[in-house]
């Protein structure tokens, strides 16, 4: 079981760790130097050996670090999540060590956080796109990419030519309506993101 | 090493694989598998070197598929996003939806009522059924089995049939709704799951008369794939492929959500982790579910089917929107606002039939995520294909691919 | 033997039947449609089950859905299309031999269905020519044989000998 003495005794032998606030499993917060000597004790001496998964988050364009990585482990002998907050170091060109060496399943999963976010794992076997087309030149889930996506040539030359067809922002016609968080009922309100264009309203120019 | 180029003028398909020509070593064949192939569950394509008729290396591309549903969770409200869960898995969307309603719920701290969460119990074993019986008869045909597939398919359009009476939808049901679900059992409907439940085993034991002692299935399928423990592991397995290697971990018991530890159930474990194997995993799993769904009808509890202390969460039922203007407002604001979630970070798993099916969302308070992560079972079951595949025949893919049962719909999201 | 008989008699003409080139061809075509399955995401399951004993796309002769595209008339297009997909879709268009008619099974190939997103091709009419749209997320497999009894009247509708003739109707 994950109890106050466990959490004690990885506290106590990694500086380097805090706490963090959590309701529903215990979530670690680690700098990116020492996080993988962390990964390592919890996989070999706690027995935490299934990586469960790692994704990371976008803290927007104005926080003071931009990029973290989430990883979460999983134990089947205490039955609990473990969830390690680990920074990016570099807010423009974000990177962070590969733990692929040791969890072989996290190898997909950092190629996916490279293709979506930018993150640079430092030596990871083959860090190339996996979601998208190898020359796309965003990173999309990033929170200035706009979900309509942005003007860029279709893969395929040859295709493109025939068909006269590239890739297109997808026409959002007024929406997507999201509403804000706030007690005011007009921040709280539906509005339309200001990605949009219809027939009668020009694409923005990026 | 010397290089050797053959330029051959047939087409643009070849053309286009030369890269990968050149950079097979010399006296391999590069083929390429895929992306449109009649093997692969969706749109996988696989590059691969042959050395004669055995791979050597095998690089699977993925993102086919990719639709972006992470990056359109950010601009949906929670109850407008179930959709898009329906489209993950969709051989069994309702385990999707469920899966995603609990993990949401779990931010909110709500109540559930035994109603509720036994109609998400029944529902999902349903939908493992229907997974099952879809993955096993498209198994039988990638191995040269024509028959199984048109007698699951049979079955599974009885499960439709259910399907439509209760959500409306044959499948994509969008069931579940946060802080329940959507609607409540027609009247009669659980005598009809009774009915079909008495029938189904008929139809498994035709679909393993024709397979499970089948010389040829057999041959084709044993030592096949095989995939150990300790790399099943390493590797993010979960769900029958991790069962089937030996693992004993199914989330339904090591980690019971929505009233799982109220049934009986056995969970089937493997041996060896080849094909055969998966399989057979999986056929048993097939009769455990029909055993949990008897004993979530013989002993269906009464109530409501959503949360009623969910004020700003679950839009109260039809006749009070229409009639009191509390719930007129109430209905407004989740409609336009969507459910007010308060702030914090969840991760919850849920068992599906393809592995463990895991959302990470952190909430910044309002009615759209922040950020919301797909765990896909199908994503991280494939990444064994690299280490897997160099060794075996060409021929074996088929059956590699089928048996590993996954779908590329949730894979690329 | 003189006879003042202007119509078709059997002991005359012998077992012939006069009609126009068009109607023959256009029958034949039209009877045996087989489709080139690309079922890319869920629709492809529906499109499984109109195949299945149920809905038994095989009444129209349809059911020979072989992955071949060189063997096939008509490319079912059954799922989200995507930018990255794109490329094969119109390959796999372009090595299917004349005639050939595509339909857009569901709303994600008509048009791009619930997928407003950067990775998703808003319809996949903007890299292969749409004959016979189909609505629905996933469309019912009534539904599909529906466009396909459609895209049946609409060859029996064309003009097949003048296109035989012509040169201008070979797709590269």
């Amino acid at each position: 079981m994950i109890d106050q003495d466990f959490t004690d005794s990885i506290l106590a032998k990694f500086s380097s760790v805090t706490k963090r606030h959590h309701e529903d499993c215990l979530t670690l917060d680690c700098d990116s130097f020492s996080v993988k000597d962390v990964l390592l004790h919890l996989r070999d001496e706690e027995t935490f050996d299934l990586l469960v998964d790692l994704t990371a988050i976008d803290h927007g364009e104005h926080a003071d670090s931009r990029f973290s990585v989430v990883i979460h482990l999983y134990s089947r002998i205490h039955h609990d999540y473990l969830r390690v907050h680990s920074i990016c170091e570099n807010n423009e060109h974000p990177s962070f060590p590969s733990v692929s060496d040791l969890y072989p399943a996290a190898n997909w999963h950092e190629r996916e956080a490279f293709d979506m976010f930018g993150i640079r794992f430092n030596d990871h076997p083959n860090l190339k796109r996996i979601l998208m087309w190898d020359d796309y030149p965003y990173y999309p889930l990033r929170k200035d990419f706009p979900l309509a996506g942005i003007e860029t040539p279709l893969p395929a030359d040859d295709v493109a030519e025939v068909t006269q067809a590239s890739v297109d922002p997808a026409p959002m016609m007024g929406g997507p309506f999201v509403s804000g968080t706030g007690d005011n009922m007009s921040e709280a309100e539906p509005r339309a993101k200001d990605e949009s264009w219809t027939e009668d309203t020009e694409k923005p120019v990026l | 090493m010397s290089t050797e180029t053959i330029e051959v003028n047939v087409g643009d398909a070849v053309s286009r694989g030369a890269d990968a020509t050149a950079k097979a070593e010399s006296g391999k064949m590069a083929l390429n598998v895929g992306p449109s192939h009649p093997t692969t569950h969706g749109v996988l394509r696989l590059m691969m070197d042959l050395d004669g008729d055995v791979i050597t290396r095998c690089e699977p591309v993925l993102g086919y598929l990719h639709r972006g549903d992470e990056k359109i969770a950010e601009n949906m409200t929670y109850n407008q996003f179930v959709p898009y869960t329906d489209r993950l898995d969709y051989l069994s969307p309702l385990a999707n939806n469920v899966a995603y309603a609990i993990a949401v719920e779990k931010l909110t701290g709500l109540e559930l009522p035994e109603r509720c969460e036994a109609i998400r119990v029944l529902v999902c074993e349903l939908a493992r059924v229907s997974s099952h019986l879809l993955g096993m008869g498209v198994f039988g045909m990638d191995a040269g089995a024509w028959t199984p597939f048109m007698y699951t398919f049979t079955e599974r359009e009885k499960l439709y049939t259910l399907f439509e009476e209760l959500t409306g939808a044959r499948f994509t049901t969008s069931y579940t709704r946060i802080g329940g679900v959507a609607r409540d059992i027609p009247d009669g409907w659980l005598d009809r799951v009774s009915h079909f439940c008495d029938n189904l085993p008929k139809a498994i034991d035709e679909v393993e008369k024709l397979l499970t002692r089948n010389r040829i299935f057999i041959d084709r399928t044993e030592g096949i794939g095989q995939v150990s423990q300790e790399d099943a592991i390493a590797y993010g397995f979960t769900g029958p492929n991790l069962r089937a290697s030996g693992v004993d971990l199914d989330l339904r018991k090591d980690k019971p959500y929505s009233g799982y530890e109220k049934y009986d159930f056995d969970v089937p474990i493997g041996t060896r982790g080849d094909c055969y194997d998966r399989y057979l995993v999986r056929i048993e799993e097939v009769r455990q579910s029909l055993r949990i769904i008897k004993q979530v009808i013989s002993d269906f509890p009464s109530g409501l089917w959503y949360a009623e202390d969910a004020k700003k969460i679950f839009a109260p039922p039809k006749e009070k929107i229409l009639t009191s203007m509390e719930e007129l407002i109430q209905n407004f604001m989740i409609v336009t606002e969507g459910p007010q979630i308060p702030a914090g970070e969840v991760y919850f798993e849920a068992e599906n039939p393809k592995g463990a099916l895991g959302f990470y969302i952190v909430s910044k308070g309002g009615g759209v995520p922040y950020r919301l992560k797909i765990r896909a079972p199908s994503f991280c079951n494939l990444s064994i294909l690299e280490k897997m595949v160099p060794g075996h025949m060409l021929s074996d893919i088929t059956v590699i691919l089928g048996s590993l049962d996954f779908v590329m719909g949730e894979c690329d999201r | 033997m003189i006879t003042n008989e202007v119509a078709y008699n059997g002991k005359v003409e012998g077992d012939v039947i006069v009609t126009k080139a068009d109607a023959v061809i256009n029958w034949i075509r039209k009877h045996s449609v087989w489709p080139m399955p690309m079922g890319l995401a869920c629709c492809a399951i529906e499109l499984m089950a109109a195949a299945a004993s149920r809905y038994d796309i095989s009444r129209f002769g349809m059911e020979v859905m072989r992955f071949s595209p060189r063997q096939s008339d008509c490319m079912i297009v059954a799922g989200t299309v995507t930018y990255k997909m794109a490329e094969v879709v119109r390959r796999i268009y372009d090595q299917m031999g004349d005639p050939k008619w595509v339909v857009a099974m569901g709303a994600c190939a008509s048009t791009g269905g619930m997928y407003r997103s950067y990775a998703v091709m808003q319809g996949v009419d903007t890299i292969v020519p749409v004959d016979v749209y189909v609505s629905g997320c996933p469309p019912r497999p009534e539904a599909l044989l529906d466009a396909m009894i459609k895209l049946q009247d609409k060859i029996g509708a064309e003009s097949s000998v003048k296109n035989l003739k012509s040169s201008n109707k070979i797709a590269c």
